[in-house]
């Protein structure tokens, strides 16, 4: 019976990953679901309230918490009238959700959620080039927003759509520059070719852009965590990624009190879900991201069980939870920040974007090449 | 509202404006934006037409009069004593300081407005400030959250729900108070409301403080208000502005002062009022003005007397019922009130009151007998915003909800 199977998974190999994409899938989506709860739970706690607490099981006075919630506010969203207005581009008014939401989906293809399960490394595509891929998908994102705020033939999402993309598309800039000196780092053949055991294993025949060596750099103690190595690099990713999945103080596109609700002002029922699905999703991506980068992806510095790729079932299981309960800890941050602050106007975000953001990271750069060239 | 085509030039955004009116070639098309009735940050039903050219206004044009229901009309044709609940749905975020402006405003027509007893007066500060704190608050909570910074908003609403439930307590009810008369007030206060004031009062400053942390020192607050719709001093005079929006641009004027009503001159208070006039002056003068309010609440407390609460005079004050039933002479007091009203003389009166969102003044035309021949009212809101069409243009589409944030005014009021 082993054998039978082992033999189906070796003639067909897509058949593993068809699995891998499905199991990220039912994870994401309940952490997406689940991500709209907490926001909702801890936004009541900083606002003196009390939150969503009484949806539990269905048909029962079981309340759970009110862990019921998402269930509830998923089935009401299909149930309401998906209205499409008389003036609206059909084609694109239906496609702009869609667009929005795959992206921040499609990004997970390249992060390593763990180590290993049995031979399996955990990640669905572990190309040689993923922070390269992760950028390109990411910048896909605005494409959903542009295009619902042109479809919409609308002027409140209109003015949306065009703030997002001038606004996505500048920090995408400070992003990718952030991201170059942890690579500086991390992507170093000589380091990379004296690694032994389960970690060659685990690095074996990937390049130097994957994600995964990332991980590898920082496994050794906390401090290797790039988020000590290069702080200043963090502090652009991080508030880059609050610009990227329009968060609070920079949520330019929707801001909903003078733009009415930016592009998705004229969307309902299940398409607004989207879009309010595919913005969750990408602070999941987001959070996912900098975890990799910035925080030793699935790796604990507790000593050998943590910080090397997996030998056992356990063992690969319990990665994968460090890596979720890391995103936890970001996505928490990212939805108190949200209700702490109030938002940019459009031209100090680009101001900050171009005139801080920018010359910082390109300082950056140059800093650690600097360190690089005299430590070498 | 006339369009004011000729635009005074002062502040950095209305030059940039300037200049790219010179690239005029190098322009597109402007856009035309309905703003509004039923927007988030107009606050009620005020419209703007707005002309943007991207980001930036260059033309805008409040419309009003969504909420207009004749009020002034409506109050020639009933007793001074039946207009005094329209006056809760002038400015509805605080009724009881209309209920006491409407008041003062008849009496004086009637020529009590210096006999008043003193537990009255004091107990219609009380009302004037508890009204001052609730409408600040939201004022505040709200123009925080038009920058974004939603949560300060429910702060505040906490606080004010505590206001309402000393309102429901003093007057029975939470939002439609009418709660004062001509010459007094509906009624005494309950027992053992000024312990329950001094209470609030303690905790209004602590929730005032912490509004304070969240936002004063706030970078981005800062970066949205500092030099955001600035109203010169001139400006602010030439545009008839009042109250806060009036001392936010470095004119000490608050009638409680200048022409000190009821005990006024009796408390120990003072006007904050702010340095170059933009949104954040207008931000920290609220909020002075509050502790100043809790301060005021504070002293009345202490200060507050015994006695009547109503002028002993039959022809003004409805007598006690069970007098009415016992006695002849207010039995014909209580019938004339009634059926005509309090006798006013002939003449015309204007009285001003330092309401939240600046002068409340009712103009009160008689020709004697219990109705007013016209009455006209002076509403603070309906002035300040008389400088928008003036303010926008220039500033980006985001100054718009903080200018109207700091304004901070009321539909209720501005339409009638």
């Amino acid at each position: 019976m082993i054998n039978f199977v082992t033999e189906i998974f070796a003639n067909y190999p897509w058949l593993m990953v068809l699995i891998k994409v499905l199991g990220v899938f039912a994870v994401i989506m309940p952490m997406v679901a689940y991500s709209v709860m907490a926001e909702r739970r801890i936004s009541a706690l900083i606002q003196d309230r009390i939150g969503p607490n009484r949806v539990g099981i269905p048909f029962t006075r079981v309340k759970l918490l009110g862990l019921g919630q998402p269930l509830a506010d998923g089935l009401k969203s299909f149930l309401k009238e998906d209205f499409t207005p008389a003036y609206v581009k059909r084609v694109f008014f239906w496609m702009a959700p869609a667009v929005a939401m795959i992206p921040s989906f499609v990004v997970f293809a390249v992060i390593p959620f763990g180590s290993f399960l049995g031979a399996q490394k955990m990640v669905i595509a572990d190309l040689n080039v993923g922070i390269l891929f992760t950028f390109g998908i990411v910048s896909l994102g605005v494409y959903g927003i542009v295009l619902a705020g042109y479809a919409s033939n609308s002027k409140y999402p209109f003015l949306g759509g065009i703030r997002s993309s001038a606004q996505m598309i500048s920090y995408e800039i400070a992003m990718g520059m952030a991201v170059v000196p942890v690579f500086m780092l991390a992507a170093d053949s000589a380091w990379q070719s004296n690694l032994t055991g389960t970690w060659k294993n685990y690095l074996d025949g990937v390049g130097l852009l994957n994600l995964s060596s990332v991980i590898a750099y920082q496994s050794d103690s906390l401090f290797s965590w790039m988020i000590f190595k290069q702080p200043i690099a963090f502090c652009i990713f991080l508030v880059a990624i609050f610009a990227e999945t329009n968060r609070l103080p920079f949520d330019m596109p929707e801001s909903e009190t003078e733009l009415v609700a930016g592009y998705n002002t004229e969307y309902s029922s299940m398409r607004f879900a989207l879009f309010f699905m595919g913005e969750y999703a990408a602070m999941i991506a987001g959070s996912a991201l900098m975890v990799v980068l910035f925080c030793g992806g699935w790796t604990l510095p507790l000593g050998d069980f943590f910080s090397t790729p997996a030998e056992t079932l356990i063992q690969g299981i319990i990665h994968i939870i460090v890596f979720i309960i890391k995103i936890a800890v970001f996505l928490a941050l990212m939805i108190w920040v949200r209700w702490m602050l109030p938002r940019f106007r459009y031209d100090q975000l680009m101001n900050i974007g171009w005139k801080r953001f920018l010359p910082v990271s390109l300082g950056n750069i140059i800093l650690t090449a600097i360190v690089l060239w005299v430590t070498a | 509202m006339a369009e004011l085509k000729n635009i005074e030039i002062s502040d950095s955004a209305v030059r940039s404006a300037e200049a790219l009116d010179e690239l005029q070639d190098l322009q597109g098309e402007k856009m035309t934006l309905n703003m509004g009735p039923s927007h988030p940050a107009t606050h009620g039903v005020l419209r703007l037409s707005l002309e943007l050219d991207g980001e930036i206004i260059s033309k805008a044009d409040p419309e009003i009069g969504y909420l207009h229901r004749g009020d002034e009309k409506i109050a020639e044709n009933m007793t001074y004593n039946q207009f005094i609940p329209y006056t809760d749905r002038l400015d509805y975020l605080a009724p009881l300081a209309n209920n006491v402006a409407y008041a003062l405003a008849v009496e004086k027509l009637l020529g009590v407005d210096d006999k008043l007893p003193e537990r009255c007066k004091f107990i219609r500060v009380i009302c004037c400030e508890l009204a001052r704190v609730s409408a600040h608050l939201l004022g505040l909570g709200a123009f925080a959250m038009d920058v974004g910074a939603l949560t300060v908003f429910l702060h505040t609403f906490n606080e004010r729900e505590k206001i309402y439930n000393l309102i429901e307590a003093l007057t029975g009810a939470r939002f439609t108070t009418t709660y004062t008369r001509i010459g007094g007030l509906s009624r005494d206060l309950p027992e053992g409301w000024t312990e329950e004031l001094s209470k609030f009062t303690k905790e209004v400053s602590e929730a005032i403080e912490e509004a304070d942390k969240l936002l004063t020192r706030n970078k981005i607050f800062i970066d949205r208000t500092k030099g955001v719709g600035v109203i010169t001093r001139e400006e602010a005079i030439d545009f008839g502005l009042t109250g806060p929006n009036l001392r936010g641009s470095n004119i000490e004027y608050d009638l409680r002062k200048a022409h000190p009503y009821l005990v006024y001159d009796q408390l120990d208070f003072d006007i904050p009022y702010g340095e170059v006039g933009d949104c954040y002056d207008r931000y920290l003068i609220r909020m002075e003005e509050m502790r100043q309010s809790v301060r005021i609440l504070d002293q009345c407390i202490a200060k507050l007397p015994n006695g009547p609460v109503n002028l002993d005079d039959g022809k003004i004050v409805m007598p006690h019922k069970q007098k009415v039933l016992s006695s002849m002479e207010e039995l014909i007091h209580q019938f004339m009130l009634v059926t005509q009203g309090q006798n006013a003389p002939a003449g015309e009166v204007y009285f001003g009151a330092e309401n939240p969102k600046g002068e409340l003044g009712f103009y009160i035309f008689s020709k004697g007998g219990g109705v007013p021949h016209r009455m006209k009212i002076r509403a603070p809101s309906f002035v300040n915003l008389s400088i928008l069409s003036h303010k926008l243009p220039g500033h980006m589409m985001s100054d718009i909800v903080a200018i109207l944030g700091s304004l901070d005014f009321v539909m209720g009021e501005c339409d009638r």
